[in-house]
Parts: structure tokens; C-alpha cells; sequence
């Protein structure tokens, strides 16, 4: 068991280092960094853009920037500097816990209502229950996350003007310039985390829904839970302890795959409700023609996809006592 | 699954008609299951009303996506305009149909192209097994550690200004991983089938094998996630619109209205509700009519677990 962990980690750490290439390298290929500056009017001077191109390495090939970029984070845990010579480092950390933030309350409340919304739907099979979970799931499935942000803002606001203070907030992960004791500060973030969690959660909760009822359906019909409530567990019992687990298994690799998918959902749901955290820093990367902040960008949404990749490996041998086994 | 199976366990078919003089064919047995289907049929014909009004009403509607009628600036919805317009006096129900009909061209594309490369990846790992199984796996691995969206945010700088023909191209690169992986699994299982082993062992080659026997013997399967895979590559190609990195100015596309709908949204509403609403139309009708033809050509899957249900 512990070699088969350790065997999956070796070669995440493979994919790592080539997911992170592969975008560094495409960047390089494709972003025009000098284009910002040799367009400024009145134009500078050549040698002014000549030094810039030395500045960020762009006189040697893209492997050997690479290798530069790689250096600095494996020995100095030194991200680089962006087009604009500023140090990655300061941002980087702040805007890692603004966006790690916003996944794990997704992330959490949206696995959990998902899978109680799919079981209830499947034991409730084609009942009302099952029918108003089938159609809001296939709903907001075939809604994007930036119409699901905007439409939480336009429905909220009425509710913010009946109260006539601000309730929850629409924009950013903190009000500016807030100062006050602990607890107050942790209220006013709460404040401003909820719609864009809900935002998050409810679109995982859809996914989650729809496969945790057929998993449960599956299960329903097995012969090992018949033999359960025959040897005079309640079915009740019967469903949690022995359905429900069966049921979660084909989850924990639902929830490898769907975490790139929640990366992109956490890119607009920060654009939307103006968080400055990881998925925003994308688009200004890209804005920007940044091939470090890329970099940073993508090794930040690999080591989140692998390392969920691998917590559902563990989660998987937890539930399914035959891959322990092997 | 095989005629003979779904052909005698249909219970609502009476068996006057399934021994009837009429042979039955598969073809008529998935579309008699697909008419029975409700939802799915109302997904079709919601499908195509919206492929007629995309296509069908710029040739008759009064205004054109690119004239602006200065004399209407932000005008609410209006029989002469039927959504509306915008701040430069666009009208909105020209540009949601040029913009519908840019999403539904590119979502129709790239399901069928990615859905294509699936099929031809995944059956190859699935049937050499070995080297080339372990590198073409490790390879779908490695493109789902890189989110489709990052990549290509990343690359469209490069296709600014270029045709929108190299987006469809790109969103199938990158959206072929999973189906991929299914696909491969299949192929292991037909891969010891007696018909293979024979088509084997009579020296046909395997490019051959894979191309009349294991893709073909596929067919539903891939059928059902080309259309699902319609409704994702729109919701693909409008994300990516939203934010700049797909359609371009001065050509528009549902991503594209939503961006501009969304700063107005709390004040010029039908901005945002209009492009929105299709956009959300469009892409449940076809994940509804895909759920139908589930239903409809592969029954196996959505009765055996309502039987198992009901004990």
C-alpha cells in the first residue's frame, strides 16, 4: 500500500515538472513581452529594449529560461519577476490563500450537499425529490459559472437594499481599509466569501448529484445489502453503513478528474466577485505577455490537481479494502 | 448492446408488434425509443428551432448584428427591437443570433472532432496494449494536469485576428482526454471478442481491425458523447469568449454578449438576460436530447437500475 502511494507520487512529481514546462514553453512561444514596452510613445530607445530582452532572459532558448525559472524554485524557492520586475514571492502567497480559500469552502460544501442531494435522490427514486434534483442539476449544468455569479449578484441585491445594510458582499475578499478586533475581521470575510462559495458549491453540487445517484442506484439493487437487512440490520443502517460507503467509491476518482474543472469555475467566480487570488493573476499573466506568472499559475493548479489526484487514491484504497491488497 | 437483447425485453412493445411482419430494424427500435422520450424530444425540437432562428432569421429580420440605430440607444425590449439594443444602438436579437449561430457551428464541430480523436487514441492504447498504451495513457494524464482553459488562455495571443476555425481546432485538442480513457477500457474488453481474435489470426492489419470492428462496435457510446460533448464545447467556447480569449470583436458570439451584458446587468437587465438565456437554452436542450438518445440506444444502462430500483 505505502509503495503503491509512493510509487503515484513519483510520478505526479514527473508531470509536475512537465505540466509546468509545457505551459512555461508555450508561453514563451507565443507572449510578446517587449511589444508593451517598444510600443510606448515616444518610442525608448533600442538599447533601453535590448536590456529589458537581457533582463528576462530572452536572448536564450526556452529551455535554458526554463532551466533558470526551475533553479530559483527548486534551491531559492525564488518564483521570479514579472515583465514589470516586480518579485512573484510577495504576491504569490496571498493570492495562493485567497484562492485556496475559495476552493476548500467550495470544494467541501459542494461534495457534501452533491453527494447527500444524489443519495436522497436515488432512495427517492422518481419520486418529486428525485425529479426537482434531476432538472435543477441538469440546469445549472448547462449554466456557465460567470452567468451562475452574475445571476447570485442580480438576485442578491434586493435583499441587500431590504435589509439596507450590506448583508453579503459582491466584490473582493475583504472590505478595504477594515480594521477592527479578530472576530470582526473574521465576520466581514465571511461576509464576502459566501456568494462566490455558493457560486462554486452549487455547480459541484450539480455534478456530484447526478453521479452519486447512479453509483447509489447501483448499489440499491445489490445483492449484499439485501443480505444486510436479512441478517437484521434497519435499512436505514443497512444503506448508510454498507450502501453509502460501496456508493462513495466511484466519487474519489470523480473528484481527481473534476478538480481541473473547478479550477477554471474558480477563475471566473475571482473575476466575477473581483477576488485577486490565483485565477485572476492568470488572465493578467496572460494580459500582461508574463511567462513567469504563468509558470507559477500552472505549478500552483498542478500540485492542487495531483495532489487531489492522490487524495482520492488514498481515499479510494480507504473505502475499497481490495486495493489495500495489492 | 445487441438487438436481440433489447428487442425482447422492451416491455411497453406489444408482441404482436415486435413478431409482426415488418422486420424490426435497430434503427427503428432507437428511433420508436427516442419518439417515447419526452424530454429529449422536446431538447431536439428546441434544438432545432434554435438552429433555424441562428440561421434563418438574419435573412428576414429587419436588422442587421453591425448597424446601429443611433436613434435607440439602450432601448428595452420593443417590437421593433425585439431583445433591445445596446449603447451604441446595436440591435440585441441580431446579435444573439449571429452569436448562436458562431456557438452552435464551434460546439457542433469541436464534440465531433474531439469525440473523433477520442475514439482513435483510446482504441489504439486499448489494442496494442504495451509501449504504446502506457505512452499515449501517460499522455492524457499529463493534459489533464493542464486545465483546457489555462492552455488556451495561454495561447490565444497567437490566434488574435485569425480565423475562428483555429479555436474549433483548438478546444478539440484539448477536450478529448476523458471520453479517451472510456474508450480505451472498451477496447480492452472487445479486444478478446472471437470476431477480433479471427479478423486477427485471418492477418488483417489493425488498422483495419480498429476501424471495422472495435470503433464501429463503439457507436452508440461515441454517438451519445459527440452530443454531449456539443453542450460542453459551447460552454467551452463561451467561457472563453467572456473573458476575450476566443471570439474577437468586431465578430460576436454568446460569450462575448454576456461579457458586455454582465456590467449592466443590474441595471440594463435585458443585456445580460437575453444572450444569457440562449446561451443556457441552447446548451440544456442539447444535454436533454443527449440524456434521450442514452436512453434511447443504450436502454441496458438506465433499466437494468431502474429494475434493480424498484425491489
Amino acid at each position: 500500500m505505502a509503495g503503491f502511494l509512493a510509487r503515484r507520487l513519483a510520478n505526479y512529481l514527473v508531470l509536475l515538472i512537465l505540466a509546468t514546462f509545457l505551459a512555461y514553453a508555450l508561453a514563451s512561444l507565443t507572449f510578446r513581452p517587449l511589444d508593451a514596452l517598444s510600443q510606448r510613445q515616444p518610442p525608448p530607445p533600442a538599447s533601453t529594449i535590448e536590456a529589458k530582452a537581457v533582463s528576462l532572459h530572452l536572448d536564450k532558448p526556452i529551455p535554458q529560461r526554463f532551466g533558470i525559472w526551475a533553479e530559483g524554485v527548486v534551491l531559492h524557492g525564488d518564483f521570479g519577476r514579472t515583465v514589470a520586475d516586480a518579485p512573484i514571492n510577495d504576491e504569490l502567497w496571498r493570492r495562493a490563500g485567497i484562492s485556496l480559500r475559495l476552493f476548500l469552502a467550495g470544494t467541501v460544501i459542494g461534495v457534501i450537499a452533491g453527494v447527500l442531494l444524489g443519495v436522497t435522490a436515488a432512495i427517492k427514486q422518481y419520486k418529486i425529490f428525485d425529479h426537482v434534483t434531476t432538472l435543477f442539476s441538469f440546469l445549472i449544468l448547462s449554466t456557465p459559472v460567470f452567468v451562475i455569479g452574475t445571476l447570485l449578484k442580480v438576485l442578491w441585491l434586493p435583499v441587500n437594499q431590504a435589509a439596507g445594510t450590506q448583508i453579503l458582499y459582491f466584490n473582493g475578499e475583504s472590505t478595504a481599509g477594515f480594521s477592527g478586533t479578530g472576530w470582526e475581521m473574521f465576520v466581514d470575510r465571511l461576509q464576502h466569501l459566501v456568494l462566490p462559495t455558493v457560486a462554486i458549491a452549487i455547480g459541484l453540487a450539480a455534478v456530484y448529484s447526478r453521479y452519486q445517484r447512479s453509483a447509489m442506484l447501483d448499489v440499491l439493487g445489490s445483492d449484499f445489502l439485501r443480505t444486510a437487512q436479512a441478517k437484521g440490520l434497519t435499512r436505514r443502517r443497512a444503506l448508510f453503513t454498507h450502501g453509502l460507503r460501496t456508493a462513495l467509491i466511484p466519487m474519489a476518482t470523480l473528484f481527481a478528474f473534476g478538480f481541473g474543472l473547478l479550477v477554471t469555475g474558480g477563475v471566473f467566480t475571482e473575476r466575477i466577485f473581483g477576488w485577486f487570488g490565483m485565477g485572476d493573476w492568470l488572465i493578467v499573466g496572460v494580459q500582461n505577455q508574463d511567462a513567469n506568472i504563468i509558470a507559477t499559475v500552472t505549478l500552483f493548479v498542478a500540485v492542487l490537481v495531483l495532489f487531489s489526484g492522490w487524495l482520492s487514491d488514498v481515499v479510494y484504497a480507504a473505502l475499497d479494502p481490495r486495493v489495500r491488497v495489492r | 448492446m445487441s438487438e436481440t437483447t433489447t428487442s425482447t425485453s422492451t416491455p411497453t412493445a406489444s408482441p404482436v408488434e415486435e413478431i409482426g411482419a415488418a422486420p424490426i430494424t435497430r434503427g427503428r427500435l432507437v428511433l420508436r425509443r427516442l419518439l417515447r422520450n419526452k424530454l429529449g424530444l422536446a431538447g431536439a425540437a428546441v434544438v432545432v428551432l434554435l438552429f433555424l432562428g441562428a440561421f434563418v432569421s438574419p435573412l428576414v429580420y429587419p436588422w442587421d448584428y453591425r448597424t446601429q440605430d443611433d436613434l435607440a440607444l439602450l432601448m428595452p425590449p420593443s417590437p421593433e427591437h425585439w431583445f433591445g439594443t445596446t449603447k451604441l444602438g446595436e440591435d440585441l436579437f441580431a446579435q444573439c443570433m449571429r452569436g448562436l449561430q458562431k456557438s452552435l457551428l464551434i460546439g457542433l464541430l469541436v464534440g465531433v472532432i474531439s469525440t473523433g480523436v477520442a475514439s482513435v487514441v483510446g482504441a489504439t492504447a486499448g489494442f496494442f496494449g504495451r509501449a504504446t498504451d502506457r505512452s499515449l495513457m501517460w499522455l492524457v494524464d499529463l493534459l489533464l494536469v493542464l486545465p483546457t482553459f489555462l492552455i488556451v488562455a495561454i495561447l490565444s495571443p497567437a490566434f488574435r485576428g485569425k480565423s475562428w476555425l483555429l479555436l474549433v481546432l483548438l478546444l478539440s485538442a484539448f477536450s478529448w482526454m476523458i471520453t479517451s480513457r472510456i474508450v480505451r477500457g472498451m477496447t480492452l474488453t472487445l479486444r478478446e471478442r472471437e470476431y477480433v481474435l479471427a479478423a486477427r489470426f485471418m492477418g488483417m492489419p489493425a488498422w483495419r481491425i480498429i476501424a471495422r470492428h472495435i470503433i464501429p462496435n463503439m457507436a452508440s457510446l461515441l454517438i451519445i458523447d459527440a452530443t454531449i460533448g456539443v453542450g460542453g464545447a459551447i460552454l467551452a467556447e463561451t467561457s472563453l469568449s467572456f473573458f476575450g480569449f476566443g471570439i474577437q470583436p468586431p465578430d460576436v458570439s454568446l460569450g462575448t454578449l454576456i461579457a458586455s451584458g454582465t456590467d449592466s446587468a443590474l441595471t440594463f437587465t435585458w443585456l445580460f438576460l437575453f444572450p444569457a438565456g440562449l446561451l443556457v437554452a441552447t446548451v440544456l436542450s442539447v444535454n436533454f436530447f443527449g440524456d434521450g438518445l442514452r436512453d434511447a440506444l443504450d436502454p441496458s444502462s438506465r433499466r437494468a437500475r431502474s429494475r434493480k430500483g424498484r425491489r
